[in-house]
Parts: structure tokens; C-alpha cells; sequence
């Protein structure tokens, strides 16, 4: 029989999705840049048993403007660098799965292949990664590698813009690949330590991934040995067919946003046909995003967004589906959109933690009572801890296949 | 047991600074002891790391290289292969340390400022203050295939890159003075101005402007180290580094180069406090002398294999050398001339700036003392810093760093992860009781333990 079980991820980012969330009465603002301050976030997601936390992330400085810098001085400005923020949580918990965000528009495929290679093994079988891919202006000209047209959100139809889009998630697709293949560069056996011809290890066993693209070709082998997942979890945030396509190309996990049960029906279609067309064996592991604002009752979760709404001075804008009300109305929402089509959802907490404990604290505890969540971890003396928890084998080392 | 100085005998006893060095990818890990575990679980650099903090240290380091090394075009198989990610280590080594520094060898070749500068900045925060970069070039095509920068970097442009990264880091870090974030909740001010972070940096290296995403850690920049031992490295430590990862480690050579770059300091602007010189140093203990002696004769000679001494003359030779026998005496043909296209990914084949010269003095002295390929190779590769009784050692150590040979040393065990335990158990505390190295953490960053300027 089929688990009824939910997959439940959170998303975590600073002091929460709301702009104003940093002025709550449990909020931390001035501790956003500490580890003891991760370090609770992500216990406490432990403690409610979650699957994974994602950590958002961005090499520019977070800005209410699409594709600029922008002039506020009234919302959090200043974060650290996702998988670092990760890795440094990683030897302090043990089953929350951990995928930071990392962008593939500015990064080196070999380096960020290793560092989550790394994490993995810190993690013991816990990384996964968030693919992102950076259109903006600005934050091309942090680095000054690539020229990137000054564009913003509604410019997305311009021919230019376009081409540059569809360039991007074309690079992301390979940066991925590449990930995958440099995890995959050594065979699990490679390491033989073999005193009598005093080789450490087996030459035949490591493979270059002689990987070459549009923007970068890589040569391999990784510099790590293959991570205890053997391929950690690529989760992949998708809004339309673009980017369901790189999903269906280079994801595991593909986090979607729908606003209705119907949405849901369509939406998965949509991620369904993607995997068609590119010849995908295993069908991608989809979730529902869903920014959440509760309460202890209806009135008082409204009471709060109208709290947050007066201090941020502006109404929130998200491309997630939100929800304000009590955890057994989320408890509601999320059974509904389940049976239409999703495994599970990640949810966006409007503060934290405060919204992080009503999660773990009381939406958990009313899906367990609905027999729709899992009521312990049961991942010990699993090596590939994460992909497991949603049903994905240790997949086979492609290069140990076609020997 | 008095440690003044001999040159200075009115100078208070300097200070001892000591690190660890997590074994590394070459032919002094010793990785056929039966001692020896993974050099990849994260056990391991917590067992090195945590000996470290316990012993007092100044800092753990770890080292990098970006592509596996290769010899005749295979990938070399003699020494330990594989390394973790140095950021994600250093920032997972945080959760399980308190106050020890966590030093990595970062390229600036193949990264770009920005990221470097946020990852680097985020340890520091991520570690309470503890964070150094080792900033290294590499000089390599070879190592570039693995990289969208790739290519290969003349050695001119080579530091002018370097510095030039360095110095753009260096921007970023300081684009944020301390104290934007005020974050007060009652008159909803996060930031002190709108312009937080902003910098903009021209030049033909690097052509960046914005915001840096990460405000000023708690070290305000991470402790620099610098490696390199050209004249240009020098230089370029001695106007920028706060630390110098030095390979000499002996005590003539050691007061050679500490004089050198000491010297230059001035003409920078800045103080010989400023900069510290930290050479690399292996160890090996025994309960005598003689025992230390035999010890570190076992060590040589699983450091250098039949197999590896013929690897490593082939570096010298830069020629298929696989037919000698390593009990046989060295090869009558001279090193082949030019580019070495046997050993691909190492920095030692630098080193050798004349082959032929170097082959001439090994023969002459092969033939002189009656020795072997290996054993020769055992001989002129790196002996030992320190062999002794814990006694013994430590007295050479502090008497190295009163003679200004070094300001302290980067302790590189032979074997992953306990080579460090004795050392901690035995030397240490003998160096505390001649009251030259600390028994407790005095500050919590570690430009504090190496009393540098913050």
C-alpha cells in the first residue's frame, strides 16, 4: 500500500518570508549571522521529524526589487552562505535532510559538486542541493564574468531576455551534470589500500567526466570520493515549463506552486509531460509550496498578517500559494492538495521561529493524529538517509554500469 | 629551564604559536600504519581537530588541490588520493570546536572574489571569529580543465592576479564597517543607510561592482596566510599576509628567510609583529633519543616505497625511469631538459629550478655514501623537522623560535587522524611549563592566539 504519509520540508531564510518578521516579539534579528541561531532552527525542524530544510540563498544582498539593489533600511539585509550554514549545523543533528540553496548562473560546477559531496559525508548521508539560476543584472555584475541585460520581471518576454533565460537554465542542466557525473567519478571501491603493490587506490575505479558544454567543460575526476547517497538530493524550485523541463532534466525533487486542487491536477501534468519529453525513467518527487501564517485560532493568525502587513507597509507579494489560519485548517489545506497529486509540500514559515513551532509543534502533531505523517525517523544504519526518505534507491555509479 | 632569546638576551621569551596540519595528499602520510583511518570521514578531521583544541593550538589547517595528481598521464596511485571541500569542512569542524582557528588553502586562480569573500566571511561568523585563507595561485592548464576560468596564467600575471584578488577581497570584506545592523524592532530600523556593502572594484582582473551580501564578521577580515617562497611571494607577504606558511623549517634556513621577509616588512609600513612565519614541520617521538632516531627510519622508509622513490626521481628526471631497480644506483643519463611532462598537478616540480645540476649533486653523493635510488631518495626528500624525546623536541622547538627561526610551527603528523595525540599528550605540556606556549585560550578569534592586529 501506498504511504499516505506527507513529505513536509521547510524553507528557511532569515528571520522568515515576511519582510517584517524580523520585528516579532520571539524574533532574532540580531542573531540572523550566528550558528546558535541555525543551530535551533534546524533542531527544532528536527525535533518536529521534517524531512529537510532548505536554506535559501543568493550571492547579492537581498533586495525588494526584482532585478536591483534597492534603498530599505527596515528589512533584513545580510545573510551567509548556504551550505556553509548547513555544514556548520550538519555535525549538530542527525536525519534532517540539508539542501542549501547554490546558484549554477556564477558558480563552478567542480566546486560545488565537492562542497555537497563534503556536506554529505559531514551529514552522513543528509545533502541534497536547491539549483537556482540567476537572471538578474545585479547580481551578474558581482562577479563580472558574464554580461547579463539590465531587465526586469515584466521585461521576461523580450527576445534578449528570453534567449538569455533559456541559455541559463540550458548551463544549469550541465552544471548539474556535471555535479552528478564528478559524484559518480570514483567507484564506491575505489579506495583500496593495498600495502603489497602500495597503492592507495585503483586507477580503474576513478573516471574522468570529461564533461563539455556551451559555457564550461570539466575534466574530473572529483578531488572527493562519492558521497554516501552516491547522488546527494537535487530539489529544483519550478514555476513553469522552462524550468519543469531542467527539472525533469537534472532534479529528483521539484517544488511547485499551485493556488488550487485544480492547479495541483494541472501542474503535475505539466511536470509529467516534461519528464516525457526528455526521456525521464523515474517520475520526479513533487511538492507543494505553501507560505504559511497560523495561529491559534483563525482570528489570531489574521490578527498577526494584519500585524505583519502594518509594519512591513506593503501587502505580501509571494509566488507561493499563503495560508492564514489555524494548523488544523493547514492540516486541511495540505490533505486536499495531496490526494489532487503532490507528495508533500514545503512550507514557507512568515516568521521565525515562530512559524516554525507552530509547524513542528502543532501541524505535525494534528498530521500524525490523521495518520498522515511519520511519527519517528526510521533511517538508522541507512547510508543514503535523504534519498530514502523519498523512496529513491542509492542509484548505481553510471560509469560501474558501463564497464 | 630559561628560553630568552641567544641574540637578544633582554627580549622576553617569544611566545610559541603551533598548528595542525591535516594529513596531506603526499608521500609523508604514511597511510599504510595500521593506525591510519579515512582521510575522508568527518571523524577524522574531528579527532585532528579536537587533539588540537585540546593540546591548545592556534589553528587546524587544511590544504587543497584542485585536480588529482598524475604521473605518465595516469592518476597517481602511490599516496593517499581524495580530499573533502576546505570551506565545508572548516565550517562543519566549527560545530564541534570552540575556540581553535580553521585555516584552509583557498586558489584565487579558480574562484572569483566575490564568492570567496562570502565564504570566507561566513566561516568567520559561522566559527565565532576563527577563520584564515591560505591564498595560493595555481599555476596550471592542467588543474584549469576542471574550471570554467581554466587556462593557464603566465608567471607574471601570475601574483599580479593574486594580489589583485587578495586586495578585492580584502574591498569586500571591509565594504561593511560593523555597525549597519542595528535591527531595532521598535522603530522597525534594520540598517543604519540604504548603501550597505556597496563597492565597486575596476581593473583588467576583475570588473565588479554592487553589495556584499555578508556584514563584517567578527575578525573584521580572516587571518591571511601566504605560501609561496619567490621573491614575488615574499613580497607579496610581506605587504599584505598576516601569517607566512613557510617550508623552512630547519634553523639555518629557518633565520634565512626570517630575516628576509622580517626585513621587509618596514617598507610596507608595518611591524615584524605583524607577520608571522609559521613553517611546516613533521615530528616523530620516541621514550630516547636513540628510539626517536629508529622511528623516524621506519617513518622514511614507508614514506619512501621502492615504487615512490623511483616516482619521485622520475619528477627530477622528467623521464620514464620505471625500468631502474630503487636498490640500484641512480640512472647515468642526465634529466630530460624543459617542461616537465611527467608530474602534472604538483607544486614540488617547481622546485627544481635545475634538474641536471640536481641530478649531478644526487649521483655524486649516491656514489659517495654507497646508497640506493631509495635510498637516497629518503635521504633528500624532507627528513624529519623534529626527532627527539618529547623533551628533546620540545626544547629544539622553543629554541628554533627564540632564534628566530620561525614564530611557532604547523605541526604535519605522518599518520590520519591520531599522529597529533603524543605530540598533545607530551610536548605540549613540557612548552607550557618553560612558559612559551599558552595553557588556556586567552581571546576567542584567532587573530587573539596569534596576536595579530585585529
Amino acid at each position: 500500500m501506498v504511504s499516505r504519509h506527507l513529505h513536509l520540508a521547510v524553507a528557511l531564510d532569515g528571520a522568515g518570508w515576511h519582510p517584517a518578521a524580523w520585528r516579532e516579539d520571539d524574533a532574532r534579528p540580531d542573531e540572523l549571522l550566528t550558528p546558535g541561531y541555525w543551530t535551533d532552527l534546524v533542531a527544532e525542524a528536527e525535533a518536529g521529524l521534517l524531512d529537510l530544510v532548505t536554506i535559501e540563498d543568493s550571492l547579492a544582498l537581498q533586495t525588494s526589487h526584482w532585478g536591483r539593489d534597492d534603498e530599505r533600511t527596515d528589512e533584513v539585509r545580510g545573510r551567509l552562505d548556504a551550505v556553509l550554514v548547513a555544514a556548520r549545523v550538519a555535525p549538530l543533528t542527525s536525519h534532517v535532510g540539508l539542501v542549501p540553496t547554490v546558484v549554477t548562473t556564477h558558480t563552478e560546477p567542480f566546486h560545488v559538486s565537492k562542497a555537497i559531496a563534503t556536506l554529505d559525508f559531514v551529514g552522513l548521508g543528509r545533502a541534497g542541493l536547491r539549483v537556482q539560476v540567476s537572471t538578474r543584472a545585479h547580481e551578474a555584475r558581482l562577479v563580472g564574468r558574464r554580461p547579463v541585460p539590465v531587465h526586469g520581471w515584466a521585461d521576461r518576454d523580450r527576445d534578449d531576455v528570453r534567449a538569455l533565460i533559456r541559455e541559463l537554465f540550458d548551463e544549469a542542466a550541465d552544471h548539474v551534470e556535471v555535479q552528478r557525473r564528478l559524484w559518480d567519478s570514483w567507484e564506491d571501491d575505489a579506495e583500496i589500500r593495498d600495502v603489497a603493490t602500495g597503492r592507495f587506490v585503483d586507477v580503474d575505479k576513478l573516471h574522468y567526466v570529461d564533461f563539455e558544454g556551451a559555457s564550461f567543460s570539466v575534466r574530473g575526476p572529483s578531488i572527493t570520493p562519492r558521497p554516501p547517497q552516491g547522488q546527494p538530493l537535487v530539489v529544483l524550485l519550478a514555476h513553469e515549463a522552462l524550468p519543469y523541463r531542467l527539472a525533469a532534466r537534472a532534479g529528483d525533487v521539484v517544488l511547485v506552486t499551485p493556488h488550487s486542487d485544480a492547479d495541483v491536477g494541472r501542474i503535475v501534468a505539466e511536470v509529467r509531460a516534461a519528464e516525457a519529453a526528455v526521456d525521464r525513467a523515474d517520475p520526479l518527487v513533487v511538492l507543494g509550496e505553501v507560505l504559511v501564517v497560523l495561529g491559534d485560532d483563525a482570528a489570531h493568525a489574521e490578527a498577526r498578517l494584519a500585524r505583519l502587513e502594518e509594519r512591513a507597509g506593503r501587502g505580501l507579494r509571494t509566488d507561493a500559494e499563503t495560508f492564514v489560519g489555524t494548523a488544523a485548517g493547514l492540516a486541511d489545506l495540505l490533505e486536499a492538495r495531496a490526494d489532487a497529486g503532490l507528495a508533500g509540500f514545503r512550507l514557507r514559515p512568515a516568521t521565525l521561529p515562530g512559524d516554525l513551532r507552530r509547524i513542528t509543534r502543532d501541524l505535525v502533531p494534528e498530521l500524525q493524529r490523521r495518520g498522515r505523517f511519520r511519527t519517528a525517523y526510521d533511517d538508522v544504519g541507512v547510508p543514503h538517509r535523504l534519498r530514502a526518505r523519498f523512496g529513491l534507491d542509492r542509484p548505481a555509479n553510471r560509469y560501474e554500469v558501463s564497464r | 629551564m630559561s628560553t630568552r632569546g641567544p641574540d637578544r638576551p633582554n627580549r622576553p621569551a617569544k611566545q610559541v604559536h603551533l598548528a595542525a596540519h591535516f594529513p596531506g595528499v603526499n608521500n609523508t602520510t604514511v597511510w599504510s600504519d595500521p593506525e591510519a583511518g579515512s582521510h575522508i570521514d568527518f571523524s577524522s578531521f574531528v579527532h585532528l581537530a579536537r587533539t588540537a583544541e585540546r593540546a591548545k593550538l592556534d589553528f587546524f589547517f587544511l590544504a587543497e588541490g584542485l585536480r588529482l595528481r598524475e604521473q605518465h598521464g595516469r592518476i597517481y596511485d602511490l599516496d593517499v588520493v581524495g580530499r573533502p571541500d576546505t570551506f565545508t569542512v572548516l565550517a562543519a569542524l566549527a560545530a564541534v570546536t570552540d575556540r581553535i582557528g580553521l585555516a584552509g588553502t583557498i586558489s584565487s586562480t579558480f574562484n572569483e572574489p566575490v564568492e570567496v569573500a562570502r565564504q570566507l566571511a561566513s566561516l568567520d561568523h559561522l566559527s565565532g571569529g576563527r577563520a584564515a585563507w591560505n591564498v595560493v595561485t595555481s599555476w596550471d592548464a592542467f588543474t584549469g580543465e576542471n574550471f570554467r576560468r581554466g587556462g593557464y596564467l603566465a608567471q607574471e600575471d601570475r601574483y599580479e592576479r593574486a594580489r589583485t584578488f587578495l586586495e578585492t577581497a580584502l574591498e569586500l570584506f571591509d565594504s561593511w564597517k560593523g555597525d549597519e545592523v542595528v535591527a531595532d524592532r521598535e522603530t522597525g530600523r534594520f540598517l543604519t543607510h540604504a548603501d550597505v556593502g556597496a563597492f565597486a572594484h575596476h581593473d583588467r582582473h576583475f570588473d565588479i561592482e554592487g553589495r556584499f551580501s555578508v556584514p563584517r564578521s567578527p575578525q573584521g577580515r580572516p587571518v591571511i596566510f601566504q605560501a609561496g617562497d619567490s621573491d614575488e611571494g615574499r613580497e607579496f607577504a610581506a605587504a599584505r599576509a598576516d601569517a607566512i606558511f613557510s617550508r623552512h623549517s630547519g634553523l639555518e634556513d629557518g633565520r634565512a628567510f626570517y630575516a628576509d621577509v622580517k626585513g621587509r616588512l618596514a617598507r610596507h609600513g608595518r611591524t615584524p609583529d605583524e607577520l608571522k612565519i609559521l613553517p611546516a614541520a613533521t615530528f616523530v617521538l620516541g621514550d630516547t633519543a636513540a628510539e626517536a632516531e629508529e622511528r623516524a627510519r621506519e617513518v622514511r622508509l614507508a614514506q619512501v616505497s621502492g615504487a615512490t622513490a623511483i616516482r619521485l626521481l622520475e619528477q627530477l628526471w622528467n623521464r620514464d625511469l620505471s625500468a631502474y631497480d630503487p636498490d640500484g644506483p641512480l640512472p647515468d643519463i642526465d634529466p630530460e631538459p624543459g617542461e616537465n611532462t611527467v608530474a602534472q598537478g604538483r607544486a614540488s616540480v617547481r622546485m627544481h629550478k635545475d634538474p641536471v645540476a640536481t641530478a649531478r649533486e644526487w649521483r655524486a653523493r649516491a656514489e659517495a655514501e654507497g646508497l640506493s635510488i631509495r635510498e637516497l631518495m629518503a635521504e633528500v626528500g624532507s627528513r624529519a623537522a623534529f626527532v627527539g624525546t618529547p623533551q628533546q623536541v620540545a626544547d629544539e622547538i622553543d629554541a628554533r623560535v627564540q632564534a628566530d627561526a620561525a614564530d611557532g610551527y604547523i605541526l604535519v603528523p605522518h599518520v590520519t587522524p591520531g599522529g597529533l595525540d603524543q605530540f598533545a599528550d607530551t610536548v605540549v605540556p613540557i612548552l607550557q611549563d618553560k612558559g612559551v606556549f599558552r595553557t588556556e585560550y586567552a581571546g576567542t578569534t584567532l587573530r587573539e592566539h596569534l596576536g595579530l592586529p585585529s
